[in-house]
């Protein structure tokens, strides 16, 4: 990285003081990678194992 | 020293390092196309009764090999390099962690080729899907978990560059769309491939011993966690491309960035789930776990794709009636740049995913209709509407802008990029039509001999059901053709299409950097934010694309009537009244 970095300003842009939750959440990524992991793991992984686990084994 | 280029034609910047890793991603998957289609012939040819090319095993051997390359190794490359595009080239940032980039794609280069060697050795026939208790050799697993754990290192990069295009302020307000769609393919994969460590990594390990035992049904719930959620990467992939696409072509912008962004999110949040429609008629698992998960979260799921379908074409429609295109309801199409293959590719890839492959997804999706069609040549016809139309052909048109853009070269042989999307997909639907038909009328997938010779229950098949198979393959040994195109198009261009710069040599579109002298930026430009839309503005002034509604209409009464025949037909297998 060279000294001309400067030709990014790192000025303020404006931002509306107040985000909305969804354009916080649409922002986020990780939030939503978390959110996108989460509700498979548990509603279709966990959900599924636990079913399957608790089956009887034929005698 | 400058790390950037700029790309004269279109205005994009490149990072060195990014630049050479999607060319080489893009690359890559190019070839294990070449293989999977050269595969797939084999299948269509065997399949297709009176050609019946293969015997059993080879054939089995050959289908392994073909689902694999087409929908795992051929996708995830491309989708890898699109990744890097979407944060480093959208965004005007440096790639983060190059290194371990490469690392990522030599582990994917080597799982690759591992598991094809597996598959070649003969002992690891064992479909794509590789149900335990069927073992394949060990390596056969060790490639995919290696493929793997490559593809999860290009992701980390990806978010990565994220990260850093944050930091140094890159850009204003939000990403933008097509970024925010390779987002949520991102993050697909992440739970993908930790679905698919979940149940390879054991299954390697019964693979050389050290497992006893794979439960089976087991392995299939925790498997399509794996299976079904890589669809929905290609989903996400594919409509950011479509995006990409229409925004380069017409200067169109989204009609609404919140409604397209709430469908993606609905994919985040929904369309995982719908992993459970592949164990549908599974014992074992209960009603309330079906019913949620394939009901429920599908079709909140099938909404954001029909969202996207809706406002893909719509944007596009908005943007050439600005220039004046408002001829009655189609002018907007009618005069669209249908010998353009960047264009035709998009747009065939965009009518196939939604009347082909969308109806029949939710008709297979309801669990009642799904036994019709369970486990017929019915599934493989819809997903190769989903995803060998949808999604290949998608990549298939963005190659066409990127030759020259990413690449620097000019189109070779133009006339025949330009009928490939349409040899491509007219075969294709061909072969979709008609594997349709012969799945309603119960011919088997995954099955060699549709005569059942010598079998000891035997069945027999109507006529019809042969000529549908026979058509079928006519459409697919076309969609090779079409396929071959691509192939001759995209490599041709690498090597004899016209340098449209000095330095774009041989090695140059395999990955090598152009000449030092090419890379003139320092640091991009901030992206500046986008303008808000006009559309935006009068939202209440009504639907600004009626020529689209009018298309989504039709797309609703063709379903309808389709799902009413599914329903009626269900009745008649079962006679209920
Ligand atoms: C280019 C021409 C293609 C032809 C002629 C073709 C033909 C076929 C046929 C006939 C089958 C079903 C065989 C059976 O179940 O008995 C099949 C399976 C499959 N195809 Fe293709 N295909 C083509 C391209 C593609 C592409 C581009 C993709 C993915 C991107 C793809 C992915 C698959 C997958 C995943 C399977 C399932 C394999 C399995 O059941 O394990 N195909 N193909
Ligand atoms: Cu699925």
């Amino acid at each position: 990285m060279s000294q001309e970095e400067t030709v990014t300003p790192q000025d303020d842009l404006p931002r509306p003081e107040r985000v909305p939750f969804f354009q916080r959440l649409l922002d986020n990524p990780f939030l939503l990678l978390f959110l996108g992991v989460v509700m498979p793991t548990v509603f279709y992984i966990m959900w599924g194992i636990m079913e399957i686990a608790t089956l009887p084994v034929a005698p | 020293m400058a790390q950037f280029r700029v790309c004269p034609d279109s205005g994009f910047y490149f990072d060195k390092n990014a630049e050479s890793l999607m060319k080489a991603n893009a690359v890559a998957g190019a070839v294990f196309l070449l293989i999977a289609g050269l595969l797939g012939l084999g299948v269509i040819l065997t399949r297709w009764q009176e050609v019946h090319l293969l015997p059993a095993d080879v054939f089995y051997q050959v289908l392994t090999g073909h689902g694999i390359n087409a929908l795992i190794f051929w996708i995830i490359f491309f989708e890898i390099a699109i990744l890097y595009f979407a944060s480093s080239t959208l965004l005007r940032t440096r790639l983060a962690a190059p290194r371990w980039a490469w690392l990522g794609f030599a582990l994917m280069i080597i799982g690759a080729l591992m598991n094809n060697i597996a598959v070649l050795q003969g002992n690891s026939s064992v479909m794509m899907t590789s149900y335990a208790p069927m073992q394949a050799a060990p390596h056969f697993y060790l490639g995919l978990i290696l493929f793997a754990v490559g593809a999860l290192i290009g992701c980390m990069v990806f978010f990565g560059t994220l990260v850093i295009a944050k930091e140094d302020r890159t850009y204003e307000g939000s990403v933008p769309l097509v970024t925010f769609g390779a987002i949520t393919a991102a993050i697909i994969a992440v739970f993908t491939i930790a679905s698919g460590a979940i149940i390879l990594i054991p299954t390697f390990l019964w693979s050389i011993g050290y497992v006893g035992h794979i439960d089976a049904a087991m392995y299939r719930v925790i498997w399509w966690g794996m299976g079904h959620s890589s669809q929905q990467i290609n989903v996400a992939a594919h409509v950011s491309v479509w995006y990409l696409l229409v925004g380069v072509l017409f200067g169109a912008r989204p009609m609404s960035e919140k409604v397209s962004r709430m469908a993606f999110l609905l994919y985040i949040l929904f369309l995982q789930l719908a992993c459970a429609h592949h164990v549908l008629v599974d014992p074992g698992l209960s009603a309330e776990f079906k019913v949620f998960n394939t009901s429920y979260a599908m079709y909140l799921a099938v909404l954001a794709s029909m969202i996207h379908g809706l406002t893909v074409p719509g944007s596009m429609e908005v943007a050439q009636r600005q220039k004046g295109l408002t001829k009655g309801m189609f002018e907007w199409l009618r005069k669209a740049p249908w010998g353009n293959p960047v264009f035709s590719g998009f747009f065939l890839s965009l009518v196939i995913f939604g009347f082909l492959g969308g109806i029949t997804g939710v008709v297979m999706g309801t669990e009642q209709i799904n036994l019709i069609i369970h486990n017929t040549i019915y599934v493989p016809a819809h997903f190769h509407a989903t995803v060998a139309v949808g999604t290949t052909l998608a990549f298939m048109a963005l190659t066409y802008l990127l030759i020259p853009v990413l690449f620097r070269r000019q189109t070779f042989l133009p006339w025949m990029a330009k009928w490939q999307p349409y040899v491509f997909s007219a075969g294709m639907t061909l072969m979709i039509l008609f594997m349709l038909g012969a799945g309603t009328l119960g011919v088997s997938r995954r099955h060699w001999d549709m005569d059942f010779t010598g079998a000891m229950l035997a069945f027999e098949y109507p006529g019809t059901a042969y000529t549908m198979m026979a058509v079928a393959g006519i459409g697919g040994v076309l969609g090779v053709l079409g396929g071959v195109m691509y192939l001759v198009v995209t490599v041709g261009s690498l090597l004899f299409g016209k340098k449209l710069d000095e330095s774009a040599g041989l090695l140059q579109g395999f990955g090598v950097p152009l000449a030092p002298s090419s890379y003139t930026v320092e640091q991009p430009e901030r992206l500046p934010m986008a303008p808000k839309l006009a559309v935006e503005e009068h939202g209440s002034a009504g639907f600004e694309a009626p020529g689209t509604f009018v298309l989504a209409m039709f797309l609703l009464v063709c379903f309808v009537v389709y799902y009413f025949i599914n329903w009626d037909y269900l009745a008649s297998v079962w006679p209920l009244s």
